[in-house]
């Protein structure tokens, strides 16, 4: 059978039947291969057969903005990285254990994100010159030195799967697309892991394709098989479980989790919810998720465009449901102006803003940091909208719930400002007891007794106005953009109402200081460093962190939920330290911020390359600020 | 529109709010405020279950003037948030008011959408064939040639039609009137509000500053019977001062011809406002002064379903089969596993 004759084989002695287990606490693996190979879907089920045994895992999937480049190029490379553990983790990991390359350009394309000496499996059989060509490669990587130094395992996969499905009256084309659940196998054997998840999805994904389910549970099982009896692998892995706070946990991704936290806000506060989107990448998923929700009084409108989509969220919100709208920043900069309607005319809104490499069109499917100047002040007037920004896939939960809490408490659009590496990735999440979720009820205003004027612009303790519902008697009310007299809300241009109401919107914004926890900092209460981080680099920061730490270095680290306002205690924190870095996926944005709002001499550590950080990366920037 | 409130009789007045009006005096906008509270009057149409939505243009202040729930938007996007309220709340009586700038140039797009999904809401498109508002720029609904403040030398763009856009849409109810014609206005906004599903009108309206006499073809006493015909549910199209002119079908395209001489009403086109298809309302829509004498009153009214009572349709549905939802049991669907 299949080994390759450049494989370095691990160092052990050919043994034969029961094989080598050797422990491991954590192990990277990479899917990749062409768009239509069925990548995301392998990593996808590796992800949840790991969080099932109870390793922590996070992935981190990368695909490109094509739904089909030409085959077999590097245009068309689709990957999914997934990082198992068990310990706690907070990223994807940085490198490559263990990398799947079913093509030329896969492999070339994602070797170098592979560990020196890693596991490396190829599909040997699409190695031909043709598809060297496609992939622009002069000579064969397996055979010219490329892979030297690797645990090289060219496997047969493509013929090896036609082989397992052989007799099921399936083409070649429908054979050869099995050949993701031969690779799967493979890996599930090399990691030791369970295969009962992944038959059970396949049973309930083909039910009503028998023979292609056969074939990719032939597939599969042949895959593993492989591992298991030729002599190509010596050895295999065991990650065990995590230990993770007790609770009933599931696997979830950042897109889902926002969905589903926003249901849980309207939940919180005993509404219904409302959600007008565009379809725009990396923020779909939110759209479709809540679409199946329609026993939950969740009502979803695809509307003609972005501006439609935030117009009609407003509409439903006057009407008095929790109304959101959910895209990237590309279509928030079409939604702007009607976030300023909502702004002058104080509605609840949550605007999910999945931000993605910019400007302009960009990297659509690559995450960036970019849009917090975008959210912060891409609009006409003094506009203050708050912003909060979940830090992990699953934080988008509770992070969205706080969106909506802010949202009616204070009859304001938010800002829920995540990224594309949320959006895609995945972790486990304890699933709360919904008993435990916050409570936030919101109070209408009642009819009003006959004649009794209704003035929509009074104000309460949070300086937030009456949600005055149409279709309660005698509350008849016109609200509008243009500017509003202070207590009436009616039409107004006076010079003094137009200062005074452009102070109160700005009060009422920074008011929400008050009302939301103080920052905290991880590590010393004072020192020589803080590390300030937001959003999605949460999981590369900390794990930067703490290894840090273990060799030695004082840092601190804060992580910011609320971009605006901020904490009320972020200026003394910042004040107790000697440096202050902020690593952030763009060129400084919440570096300037913090500059300008505190005047502290903030240093960043910007990249812009459509890839999460590397915690080696944002490591050695902390090393090399403290000196040694 | 039985309602509580509605045993209290409404006056005209009652639906009047305390803003002072700020329309030019002579504004054509006077006379639609008024038939609009007439009307609302007359059917007994509960205030706080009425909401006026605008976007920005002269038209768009008409919120404001009404005592009901109101909202002054941005610029044409007055459609898209009416579709969210009734998304919601599909009892509220939501009226759209809109201009031809605000309506069919920027806010064209949502216009469209609205009435391709047919959502339950009135949409009425002032016409004054010119921007007020921002003070004498071309419209685009203004003629080819017209010489506006943007266009010294004439416009030279195309104008649109607003109904043969909104029958083009399968609008399922398409009428034109005009502002001065205040019995007819009454009865096209009467209904309108009668009408289950997106309501187009389109109403002739004179700027008194911009754009004087853009329509005094259709309204002069001299000439309007001449240049205007009305449209009549089940009637031969028949119009002129003496009604002894008709239109007649040749293959597809109208023809004026002169009733006697051999040719009786029954050679004529008659009006069926309830035609399944849009074919003929798109004819009448196209007949065009001076060629032909310009249609007013209902082109179509059909029933077909509408956005917001189907959305809500499925909501219903999505309980019965799957029962109210549940978080805790969402949450806990598809694998999960125990920490201990």
């Amino acid at each position: 059978m299949a080994t390759s004759g450049a494989s370095t084989e691990s160092k052990s002695s050919p043994k034969k039947t029961s094989k080598e287990v050797i422990e491991l606490t954590s192990a990277t693996v990479r899917f990749a291969g062409d768009s239509g190979d069925g990548m995301q879907l392998a990593g996808m089920q590796l992800t949840n057969t790991s969080a099932l045994v109870g390793n922590d895992v996070a992935t981190f999937p990368d695909y490109p903005a094509e739904i089909r480049a030409p085959r077999g190029t590097k245009a068309g490379v689709s990957g999914f990285q997934i990082h198992f553990a068990s310990t706690e983790i907070f990223t994807p990991g940085d490198k490559v254990d263990a990398l799947v390359a079913m093509n030329p350009a896969a492999l070339v394309t994602n070797l170098p994100d592979l560990v020196k000496g890693g596991v490396l499996i190829v599909d040997k059989n699409s190695f031909q010159p043709k598809d060297l060509k496609l992939a622009g490669l002069d000579s064969n990587p397996l055979e010219d030195g490329t892979v030297q130094g690797y645990q090289v395992h060219a496997v047969e996969i493509t013929r090896l799967t036609r082989l397992a499905v052989d007799g099921l009256g399936l083409t070649q084309k429908e054979a050869d697309r099995c050949r993701n659940f031969y690779a799967m196998g493979l890996v599930y054997w090399l990691y030791n892991r369970p295969l009962d998840a992944t038959l059970r999805f396949i049973d309930e994904k083909f039910a009503r394709r028998p023979a292609i389910a056969e074939a990719n549970r032939r597939a599969l099982l042949a895959g593993y098989n492989y591992g298991e009896t030729t002599e190509a692998f010596l050895s295999h892995f065991r990650v065990g479980p995590a230990k993770l706070s007790p609770g009933t946990y599931r696997n979830i991704m950042g897109n889902q989790a926002t969905a589903w936290g926003l249901m849980a806000g309207a939940y919180c506060c005993g509404k219904e919810l409302f959600l007008g989107s565009y379809p725009i990448t990396p923020a779909s998923d939110i759209l479709h998720e809540l679409a199946k929700q329609k026993n939950f009084g969740v009502r979803t409108f695809q509307a003609e465009d972005e501006i439609a989509a935030v117009c009609s969220a407003i509409g439903a919100s006057f009407a008095g449901a929790v109304a959101a709208t959910s895209s990237s920043g590309p279509g928030i900069a079409l939604k702007s102006e009607a976030i300023g309607l909502a702004v002058m005319i104080e509605l609840p809104l949550v605007i999910v803003n999945n931000q993605r490499g910019g400007p302009s069109t960009g990297l659509p499917t690559k995450t960036e940091q970019a849009d917090l100047f975008q959210v912060l002040f891409g609009r006409n007037g003094e506009c203050p909208v708050p912003v909060v920004a979940p830090r992990s896939p699953a934080d988008c939960f509770d992070t969205a719930i706080e969106a909506v809490r802010i949202a009616v408490q204070y009859m304001t659009p938010v800002f829920f400002l995540s990224d594309g590496y949320l959006a895609n990735g995945s972790e486990p999440w304890r699933i709360p007891d919904i008993d435990s979720l916050p409570k936030f009820p919101v109070e209408h205003p009642g009819p009003a007794a006959n004649g009794e004027p209704f003035h929509p612009y009074t104000r309460n303790e949070r300086l937030a106005r009456p949600w005055a519902l149409p279709g309660t008697p005698g509350l008849m009310y016109r609200v509008g953009g243009l500017e509003k007299q202070d207590i009436t809300g009616d039409v107004s241009y006076d010079p003094e109402n137009h200062q005074k109401m452009v102070n109160l919107r700005a009060r009422k914004v920074a008011g929400i200081a008050q009302d939301i926890p103080p920052q905290e900092v991880e590590g010393p209460e004072s020192g020589p460093l803080l590390v300030v981080g937001w959003g999605g680099t949460f999981g590369a920061i900390e794990t930067a962190v703490r290894d840090a730490r273990k060799k030695g270095y004082e840092v601190a680290f804060a992580h910011l939920r609320y971009l605006n306002p901020f904490p009320s205690n972020l200026g003394d924190i910042l004040q107790r330290y000697e440096k202050v870095l902020v690593p952030e996926l763009n060129m400084g944005q919440l570096r300037y911020m913090l500059r300008s709002e505190y005047l502290v001499d903030a240093v960043g550590l910007n990249k812009v390359k459509g890839k999460p950080f590397a915690s080696t990366e944002i490591e050695e920037k902390i090393c090399e600020m403290l000196g040694k | 529109m039985s309602d509580n409130s509605a045993l209290q009789v409404l006056k005209p007045s009652d639906f009047a709010s305390d803003q002072d009006v700020r329309w030019c005096p002579g504004c054509g906008d006077y006379s639609i405020l008024a038939q609009m509270k007439k009307v609302l009057a007359s059917v007994g149409a509960p205030r706080e279950k009425t909401v006026f939505v605008s976007g920005i243009g002269c038209s768009s202040r008409f919120p404001y003037y009404m005592n009901t729930y109101g909202m002054h938007t941005i610029h044409g996007r007055a459609p898209a948030i009416a579709t969210g309220i009734k998304a919601v709340h599909p009892d509220l009586h939501v009226w759209v008011i809109t201009g031809d700038g605000d309506g069919l140039s920027i806010g064209g797009n949502h216009l469209l959408h609205a009435i391709r999904r047919n959502v339950d809401i009135n949409i009425v498109l002032f016409n004054n064939r010119i921007y007020g508002l921002t003070k004498g720029q071309y419209s685009p609904t203004s003629p080819l040639g017209k010489v506006t403040k943007s266009t010294p030398m004439g416009v030279i763009d195309n104008p649109l039609h607003p109904l043969s856009i909104a029958i083009g849409c399968e609008a399922t109810f398409v009428a034109r009137t005009i502002d001065v014609n205040i019995k007819h206005l009454g009865m096209v906004l009467r209904r309108a509000l009668e009408h289950r599903g997106t309501s187009f009108i389109e109403v002739y309206q004179n700027c008194v500053v911009f754009n004087d006499g853009a329509f005094s073809y259709a309204t002069d006493r001299e000439t309007k019977a001449e240049t205007t015909l009305e449209l009549e549910h089940g009637k031969p199209l028949i119009f002129g001062k003496n009604r002894d002119k008709g239109i007649r079908l040749n293959g597809l395209d109208p023809e004026i011809v002169e009733l006697g001489k051999g040719i009786t009403e029954d050679d004529l086109l008659f009006h069926d406002e309830k035609a399944p298809e849009p074919s003929l309302a798109y004819l009448l829509s196209r007949m065009r002064y001076p060629e032909f004498p310009e249609p007013i009153g209902i082109f179509r009214a059909v029933e077909q379903p509408c956005y917001d009572e189907l959305l809500n349709h499925q909501i219903d549905e999505a309980r019965k089969q799957k029962g109210e939802g549940d978080l805790e049991k969402l949450f806990h669907s598809g694998d999960t596993w125990v920490v201990q």
